[in-house]
């Protein structure tokens, strides 16, 4: 169970979140809002990457607030990076064993990279640079956090830069973690595919929490909400104020 | 017979535990102590100057050539001449190396000559290693110099590695490639403390459709010094590109200074330079993998310089 209680973060003087308050159990939460809605910065909040200027982060009954990225990382936090980053030299496997732990198999790592679409023969003994697609790089960023299995993780827009790997079975990595691991997903997205299989939404505006629930009671009304505010130049382009 | 420490040594430079397989020369404190040729491979000593004569015949393949020195002996000054001459149409690889241990009070040091002359469609592939060690005050130093012919057709492929323990190592390159050569050298630094290092490279690709590629990847750290030139002259149509990708730590200075310069409008030549410390978001990524700032920081490195 992941807890924030009251976490804001300000950058000088502007409030990117505000105020944010959740509970987060063994569930599939979909993150959904505006850009510059605060999503990924929670989820930086939530990786240590970014410290909170108020608030608390309590993990299983203890307070991360202070705990550096490593030590949540071990405690069972993972997160999939929007923007894979990439490394000179470093390979595939390198990365794929660091997340895995020195006492996984090969085979291992083969079921993870088949899951996103790739053939770990062909994928291990690349450079994770700028030779690989943007597409692949993401596949091999999810791939990580699956290999880590850890009771927490987090995923920040995952369908983006996708290729030609569907959307189907990036859902379906989904719904097969969610069962295997019994832990909490986090996964920002703008994809109503996505949201469609999540436990609950929570759609994050201006760095606040505007909703947070269960998918059947949230999905309608962002769904509603979005049909009633089309895009200020459409709306006037057809003659709308 | 070698000791402990010279066995060690020999393991560092040229991953040797015990004599290898195939023509090999070693050379301790200044002496030639064990040589081997073999039917395609033929070692002579120099009459004239310190070093050895390498005759490889024409159209040998797959046999390795091992020459590994190494310095023991506080405060030795070893100078030495080595001449490959490669025939044509061979496939060989030389792996070649230099271990100082230290631990006097005198510096020692070792300038190695090698000048390989690399026949028409003959296929090279150079290894080379350096390597320092002992906590004596004297210096370790190191200046190999290379020189490369290269005639019609041939290719070299060249591997540099100065990891640890070298306090000052001037490195000079130059090459001569002729019709359809190709040569790739990759250099690999890693500088700490007061050490110095400096790499110059030179080519004259002088002979239509050859091909040259110098990366060097460095990281300097501490106080160390280093400093990297490379010169392309474009004589002929032909393809240049040098790249050098410097990580700079704590209070370390690397200079770059790349030169092209072309007299054939057939001639492409690049240069690539950049100089910058570890990127943030290569720590967090592997932070959030479970490594310290610290091991994530050794994981960068240890890419880097592979």
């Amino acid at each position: 169970m992941l807890t924030l209680q009251s976490i804001s973060y300000d950058v000088e003087d502007k409030e990117i979140v505000r105020d944010v308050s959740l509970e987060l159990g063994d569930e599939f939460v979909a993150v959904t809002g505006p850009n510059g809605g605060g999503k990924s910065t929670l989820a930086k909040l939530i990786a240590g990457i970014l410290k909170p200027t108020s608030g608390r982060i309590i993990w299983n009954g203890t307070d991360i607030t202070e705990a550096s990225i490593t030590d949540r990382a071990n405690m069972g936090i993972s997160y999939a990076f929007q923007q894979p980053v990439q490394f000179k030299g470093l390979r595939v496997r390198d990365l794929m064993t660091l997340a895995a732990g020195k006492d996984a198999k090969f085979t291992d790592a083969c079921d993870v990279l088949s899951e996103v679409g790739l053939c770990a023969r062909d994928y291990m003994d690349r450079d994770l640079d700028g030779s690989l697609s943007g597409g692949e790089l993401k596949r091999i960023e999810i791939a990580m956090v699956l290999a880590r299995k850890t009771k927490f993780s987090i995923f920040d827009e995952p369908e983006a830069g996708i290729d030609l790997w569907s959307f189907q079975n990036l859902t379906r990595v989904f719904e097969k973690m969610e069962e295997q691991l019994h832990g909490g997903i986090l996964v920002i997205s703008h994809q109503e595919r996505i949201l469609n299989i999540a436990d609950k939404i929570l759609y994050l505006k201006d760095g606040h929490v505007e909703r947070f629930g269960r998918r059947q009671e949230v999905l309608p009304l962002l769904i509603g909400s979005a049909e009633q505010t089309p895009c200020p130049v459409i709306q006037k382009k057809m003659g709308g104020d | 017979m070698l000791d402990l420490i010279e066995k060690n040594l020999l393991r560092e430079v040229a991953d040797l535990d015990g004599l290898p397989a195939g023509a090999y020369n070693i050379r301790a404190n200044g002496k030639s102590v064990s040589r081997q040729s073999t039917a395609n491979v033929e070692i002579v000593s120099k009459e004239d100057k310190p070093g050895i004569d390498i005759y490889i015949k024409p159209g040998t393949k797959n046999e390795s050539l091992h020459i590994p020195v190494i310095l023991s002996e506080s405060g030795l000054k070893d100078l030495v001449y080595n001449d490959f001459h490669i025939g044509e149409d061979c496939d060989v690889v030389i792996i070649a190396g230099c271990g100082i241990h230290n631990c006097g009070g005198g510096d020692s040091v070792h300038d190695g000559i090698h000048t390989f002359y690399v026949g028409k469609n003959a296929k090279l592939r150079y290894i080379e290693k350096h390597f320092g060690e002992g906590d004596g005050t004297g210096k370790r130093l190191m200046n190999p110099t290379t020189n490369i012919y290269l005639e019609e057709g041939a290719t070299m492929e060249m591997e540099a590695t100065q990891i640890a323990g070298v306090d000052d190592a001037i490195r000079v390159t130059k090459a001569v490639q002729a019709a359809g050569s190709t040569l790739e050298i990759k250099e690999k630094v890693l500088t700490t403390g007061d050490q110095r290092a400096e790499s110059r490279f030179t080519a004259d690709l002088n002979g239509e459709g050859c091909s040259c590629d110098i990366v060097s990847h460095t990281v300097a750290r501490g106080n160390s010094y280093q400093f990297f030139s490379s010169v392309l002259n474009g004589n002929a149509p032909c393809a240049g590109h040098t790249a050098c990708d410097s990580i700079i730590m704590d209070q370390a200075k690397v200079v770059a200074s790349p030169q092209l310069s072309a007299a054939s409008q057939d001639a492409s030549l690049i240069h690539e330079a950049a100089i910058g410390k570890i990127a943030g978001d290569q720590l967090i990524k592997l932070m959030t993998l479970g490594l310290t700032e610290q091991e994530a920081e050794e994981q960068v490195i240890a890419g880097f310089l592979r």
